[in-house]
């Protein structure tokens, strides 16, 4: 079994009020080609942090990020940015999406760094957008698009360049329930359909249902395959957030 | 690769009002330096299309200007015979004796009078210039009559056909008005030479001779002639020279003009400056996403720079467009080597333009190379972390 992402004795402190945080301590991670795994945690447990880390978006303060075999200590900035473009489609949880440019223009933006000539770019974004459901939402701006659509076409954006793993960081933290469902769906089908590696940080166990697998952080710590933190999960619910936001609202006094 | 020209055009676009007030703050200096430019160039194309490259102008030993010259008539006569002087269709020397003088009349721009130049010359001296007759007649020899340039006549309501100066020892009848194309000419007044003399009581002298050479090289020889003969109390200028000197009258205007621009500038660039770091803070979250879809920092700081310069560049070309009507402005400056005031038209070229927009072009670099290199700087995570 191919190893697409290993994480070894990583970890990642922070300052804070000139007092250091350990964000992440000595996490062993493998992500095997095709895997879909769901990473899972409380707020704060690091699960953020180390997607950043294998993302190159972030440096590690020791340990290793082994990326296709490739150690991400060794690149420069210049490197990591050329080495980001050619092997990851991130996902946002707030999409992140252009809002000068329309929906082909976003997904086609990834492909300016690559050696594809200007028709085969609209080509491939073309089929991207096609793919994720919205061939007649081309040349709608987001500020056009719904929530669910602007998520699609973060997705678009991050499979457009046929990358070799995607990372999404809670893709549906900004989404009402039926558009979480089609994103999750859409993410799972790249999966099934296509073999894509999808490591998805989310804290919403309804979300973690449609990932292969599952690993939990605690407090920058990473689980052991099937351990999860207690405390965390008996306050949790397999219900989608937006729902669980409701029924917390409910049970809230209302203004006297 | 650099991150799409559309995003930055879109950019500006979105926030229409930041940029078309920056824009205009930018236009306004570019349109002072552009302006300035113009009113030399005018200057210069008008003292150019006065000056004939064969001519030489012969002034007292030490004299650059024909008003403060004194050129004798044995002199004058000493002159006139040298080697080397074209001759008309009748076979005289094309020489000609002239008499300056300056007189005060009152303009539109001016209404307690500004010096004009009055020439006092033969007919031989309107054949050697490229004038011609617009309206009226030419003056008469022995009467009190003159023919006015037509910025003259434009410029100043008494220098009308029919109408009366007072100079000399009585009025003189205008008569006439000439056209010297873009020439100091046309900010002239002339009359006959002996008239004049007559009343100004400088029968035995002249301001100066006009004489003509019969090809480049005899002019340096007719010139060496005439400055190295011991009868002579004279010193030579080429016409062209000559107005070109006079060239330098424009020069406090255009001094002031691109001082004024470049405090302008100055201010324009630092809210160019400010403009593009609100626009960098403003734009965090997006820095942010590019960087993450792999652009470069690289990509960044010239994405960013080409909005600024781009932003810089339409207010290049609105100072431009502000700019332009100039062309057909016409206006005075006064001489600091004739003491009369010379009439021009701005002349907006493609040199004045061009530099127009070239500044409009570094003032956009300048003011947009520190945001740009902040937004190139920015960590990816504190980007992305940005409203």
């Amino acid at each position: 079994m191919d190893i697409v992402i290993e994480t070894r004795k990583l970890s990642k402190d922070y300052m804070r009020d000139e007092n250091p945080v350990a964000a992440l301590k000595d996490v062993d991670l493998q992500v095997a080609c095709g895997e879909f795994l769901a990473l899972m945690g409380p707020s704060g447990s690091g699960k953020s942090t180390l997607l950043h880390l294998i993302a190159a978006m972030d440096r590690a303060s020791n340990g290793e990020v082994l990326v296709l075999g490739q150690d991400l200590r060794a690149l420069n900035n210049r490197q990591l940015a050329r080495w980001r473009n050619a092997h990851i489609g991130f996902v946002f949880q707030a999409f992140n999406l252009i809002p000068v440019l329309t929906a082909l223009e976003n997904v086609m933006l990834p492909l300016k760094l690559t050696g594809l000539d200007a028709k085969e770019q609209l080509e491939h974004a073309t089929t991207a957008l096609e793919l994720v459901g919205l061939r007649d939402r081309l040349h709608h701006f987001p500020r056009q698009l719904s929530g669910g659509q602007e998520q699609r076409v973060a997705i678009a954006r991050a499979i457009v360049t046929d990358p070799d793993f995607i990372l999404a960081d809670e893709p549906t933290g900004n989404l009402d329930a039926a558009s979480a469902n089609d994103v999750l769906t859409l993410l799972a089908a790249l999966n099934n359909g296509y073999g894509k590696t999808i490591l998805m940080v989310t804290h919403d166990p309804h979300a973690a249902h449609y990932a292969k697998s599952t690993r939990y952080l605690e407090k920058g710590v990473l689980l052991p395959e099937g351990q999860a933190p207690q405390d965390w999960m008996a306050n949790s619910t397999s219900a989608p957030l937006p729902s669980r936001w409701v029924a917390l609202s409910e049970t809230r006094p209302g203004p006297q | 690769m650099t991150v799409p020209f559309s995003y930055n055009i879109r950019n500006l676009v979105v926030r229409k009002t930041t940029t078309v007030m920056t824009a205009f703050g930018i236009a306004l200096s570019v349109a002072i330096l552009v302006a300035s430019l113009a009113l030399v160039n005018g200057l210069r194309t008008v003292f150019a299309n006065t000056s004939n490259p064969l001519q030489l102008l012969v002034l007292r030993k030490g004299g650059n200007s024909e008003l403060g010259s004194t050129v004798s008539i044995e002199d004058f006569a000493i002159v006139r015979s040298k080697a080397g002087i074209a001759v008309d269709r009748s076979g005289q020397p094309l020489t000609s004796q002239e008499l300056v003088n300056v007189v005060n009349l009152p303009s539109l721009d001016n209404p307690k009078g500004m010096n004009v130049t009055v020439r006092g010359l033969s007919p031989v001296g309107i054949e050697m210039r490229k004038v011609r007759l617009v309206a009226g007649r030419w003056f008469q020899p022995g009467q009190r009559e003159v023919v006015v340039g037509k910025a003259m006549a434009h410029r100043y309501p008494s220098a009308r056909i029919a109408h009366r100066i007072r100079f000399g020892k009585g009025d003189w009848e205008i008569v006439g008005v000439m056209d010297g194309g873009q020439s100091a000419l046309n900010s002239e007044m002339w009359g006959d030479f002996n008239q004049i003399s007559a009343d100004y009581n400088q029968q035995d002298s002249s301001s100066s001779v006009l004489i003509r050479a019969t090809d480049p090289v005899s002019l340096d020889a007719l010139k060496h002639s005439i400055e190295d003969d011991p009868r002579l109390n004279a010193s030579t200028m080429t016409e062209s020279d000559y107005y070109q000197s006079q060239t330098a009258s424009g020069a406090p205007l255009e001094f002031l003009g691109i001082f004024v621009a470049v405090i302008m500038a100055i201010g324009s660039g630092f809210a160019t400056t400010n403009i593009m770091y609100a626009a960098v803070a403003r734009r965090g979250k997006e820095i942010g996403t590019l960087k993450a879809l792999g652009f470069s920092e690289g990509s960044i700081l010239l994405s960013f720079l080409s909005e600024s310069v781009l932003l810089a560049a339409l207010g290049g070309v609105l100072g431009c467009l502000i700019a332009l009507p100039l062309n057909w402005v016409t206006t005075g400056v006064g001489s600091m080597v004739s003491f009369s005031e010379i009439a021009f038209r701005f002349h907006v070229g493609i040199a004045a333009l061009s530099s127009g927009l070239i500044f409009a072009v570094v003032l956009g670099a300048a003011g947009g190379a520190l945001p740009a290199r902040a937004a190139a700087k920015k960590e990816i995570l504190i980007a992305l972390r940005e409203a």
